[in-house]
């Protein structure tokens, strides 16, 4: 009787593990298998094929351009921005920060009809706009302007906290050495933020290079113009699908590369 | 010469203080966690801005609030160490003690040349070229010291720069940090809760309570009690420069 037990208790226990096991594996095929069928879909040759095409090109090219612009449109409003909520306890901050994150959560087609409302013909801007002969709408500046508001949250956020974390003994210490409020931030502030700060500039590219929803909205799917990677995905699917899935493979190695430099930062910063 | 009368409303009590440092002396200001002490420097070095008073050195005001002159801390030239060095841990001890110097746009040689002379005469010449990071409490310390007085302070403002060391090193040191202020020649500022640094590195010692000045004479007052208001609180830190909770600045 009591042998049984101790059987029956070390099978309970085999098949625990092998359920453990068995869920572990269903959710990391769950999660890789997706990624891989696009990889098994196409030949090397396909893929350096669909590569080659001049929509395929024009869409890659305008992605990175884009995403580089946005980058930089975000580390230049977003640095002060950032530094002045991890500095300065002024009144309503935490309503600034919370309206900051907003976008962050929001639904893509909403940032997307938000932007719309704002600088289409008839907008709250872009009336005034259009007036002196300025569309926004349909360009590649609201592919631009569409990354910059779904993106810039992330390197806010992300700056506002490496900020944070720099002691401000060492600025002190550096104004009284003779160094201006400017210097100081550019020798000190900024050097001993960097690790944060690159991590943000690599999170808010990422994020651009990837938007979808709202780029479609404010800037429509115009190839050369405003086709972006992802929208050239979309596009392409149903006509020319190994052009679509050699599209993806790029997005999945630019997000893989990211990834990588994010978790070396992490551990050089650690 | 540094004469300061200056008040300031703190969060929990106002700070009143008026002093004078000569050129050459070494005031001590002397007081239990949450005195006020470091509120002070921090107030003579333009970090924090007093709600009335004046501040002048050398005779020339710094700051003097009814006229609305108020120096920004990088034209005042006052050194400060402070508590735990604040080296920037991102630069080589070199860099460390060259930013001051590059601030005030002297010529690489003269820098080069003043840091190596430097280096030298604190017996860290073989550190120059480390990142800060790397060093042990005492070659910290030293740097930490000839970054502030590298750039000729008309003040130097030190805030318990000896509570980072274990005991062996501090007792030689203080010695030593003594004989660089006399050297020096110029009025400096020693903050602590110990009575033995007060004994060995001041010529004079002002004792704060609550932001305000509940004693004023020489070390060796301290010793003979006379007048002294109860020290048992900072005998026992003395001895063992046991944690300090972050001093409240406002």
């Amino acid at each position: 009787m009591k042998s049984g037990s101790i059987y029956s208790g070390i099978r309970n226990k085999q098949i625990s593990k092998i359920l453990l096991g068995l869920v572990v594996l269903i959710t990391i095929l769950f999660f890789t298998l997706p990624l891989l069928s696009l990889l098994l879909r196409i030949t090397p040759d396909e893929f350096i094929a669909a590569i080659l095409k001049p929509e395929v090109q024009s869409a890659i090219y305008l992605s990175l351009l884009t995403a580089a612009a946005s980058t930089v449109v975000i580390v230049l409003i977003g640095t002060p921005l950032a530094y002045l909520n991890a500095r300065v306890s002024y009144r309503g901050r935490d309503f600034v920060e919370t309206l900051l994150d907003l976008p962050i959560v929001l639904p893509p087609s909403v940032a997307g009809l938000a932007l719309l409302v704002l600088f289409g013909r008839r907008g709250l801007i872009g009336a005034y706009l259009n007036d002196v002969g300025i569309a926004i709408i349909f360009t590649t500046f609201a592919v631009v302007l569409a990354q910059v508001f779904v993106a810039g949250p992330l390197y806010i956020r992300q700056a506002k906290t490496a900020f944070a974390m720099v002691d401000q003994v060492y600025e002190s210490a550096s104004r009284t050495l003779g160094a201006s409020p400017l210097i100081t931030f550019v020798k000190v502030t900024i050097p001993l933020a960097w690790t944060g700060l690159v991590s943000g500039v690599i999170l808010a590219f990422a994020r651009a290079i990837g938007e979808f929803g709202a780029t479609i909205m404010v800037a429509g799917n115009l190839p050369g113009k405003t086709q972006t990677m992802p929208l050239a995905i979309y596009g392409l699917m149903q006509s020319d699908l190994t052009a679509s899935i050699a599209l993806s493979l790029v997005l999945i190695s630019i997000s893989c590369i990211i990834l990588i430099t994010i978790r070396l930062l992490a551990g050089r910063s650690a | 010469m540094l004469t300061a009368r200056i008040e300031k409303q703190l969060r929990d009590y106002p700070l009143m203080i008026d002093l004078t440092v000569n050129r050459g002396e070494v005031l001590v200001l002397l007081g239990t966690n949450g005195s006020g002490k470091s509120t002070v420097l921090n107030l003579l070095a333009g970090l924090l801005t007093p709600d009335k008073g004046e501040i002048s050195l050398n005779g020339i005001p710094i700051f003097r609030s009814e006229e609305g002159i108020s120096c920004p801390p990088e034209e005042r030239n006052i050194g400060y160490v402070f508590q735990d060095y604040a080296l920037f841990p991102h630069m080589t001890v070199f860099d460390n003690i060259a930013y001051g110097l590059k601030m005030r746009k002297v010529p690489k040689e003269i820098i080069e040349n003043q840091i190596q002379a430097t280096l030298h005469d604190l017996g860290i010449s073989h550190v120059r070229n480390e990142r800060v990071t790397n060093l042990s409490g005492g070659q910290r310390q030293r740097v930490a010291l000839a970054r502030a007085l590298i750039i000729q302070p008309h003040l130097l403002l030190l805030d318990e720069p000896l509570t980072a060391l274990d005991p062996q090193a501090r007792d030689k040191i203080r010695i030593e940090l003594r004989e660089q202020l006399i050297t020096s020649n110029q009025p400096s500022i020693l903050v602590t809760h110990s009575i033995k640094d007060a004994q060995i590195i001041g010529d004079k010692v002002i004792m704060l309570e609550k932001g305000s000045v509940i004693w004023t004479g020489r070390p060796e007052e301290l010793e003979s009690g006379s007048g002294v208001p109860d020290l048992e609180p900072l005998k026992c830190e003395c001895d063992e420069y046991r944690d300090f909770g972050a001093i409240a600045i406002d």
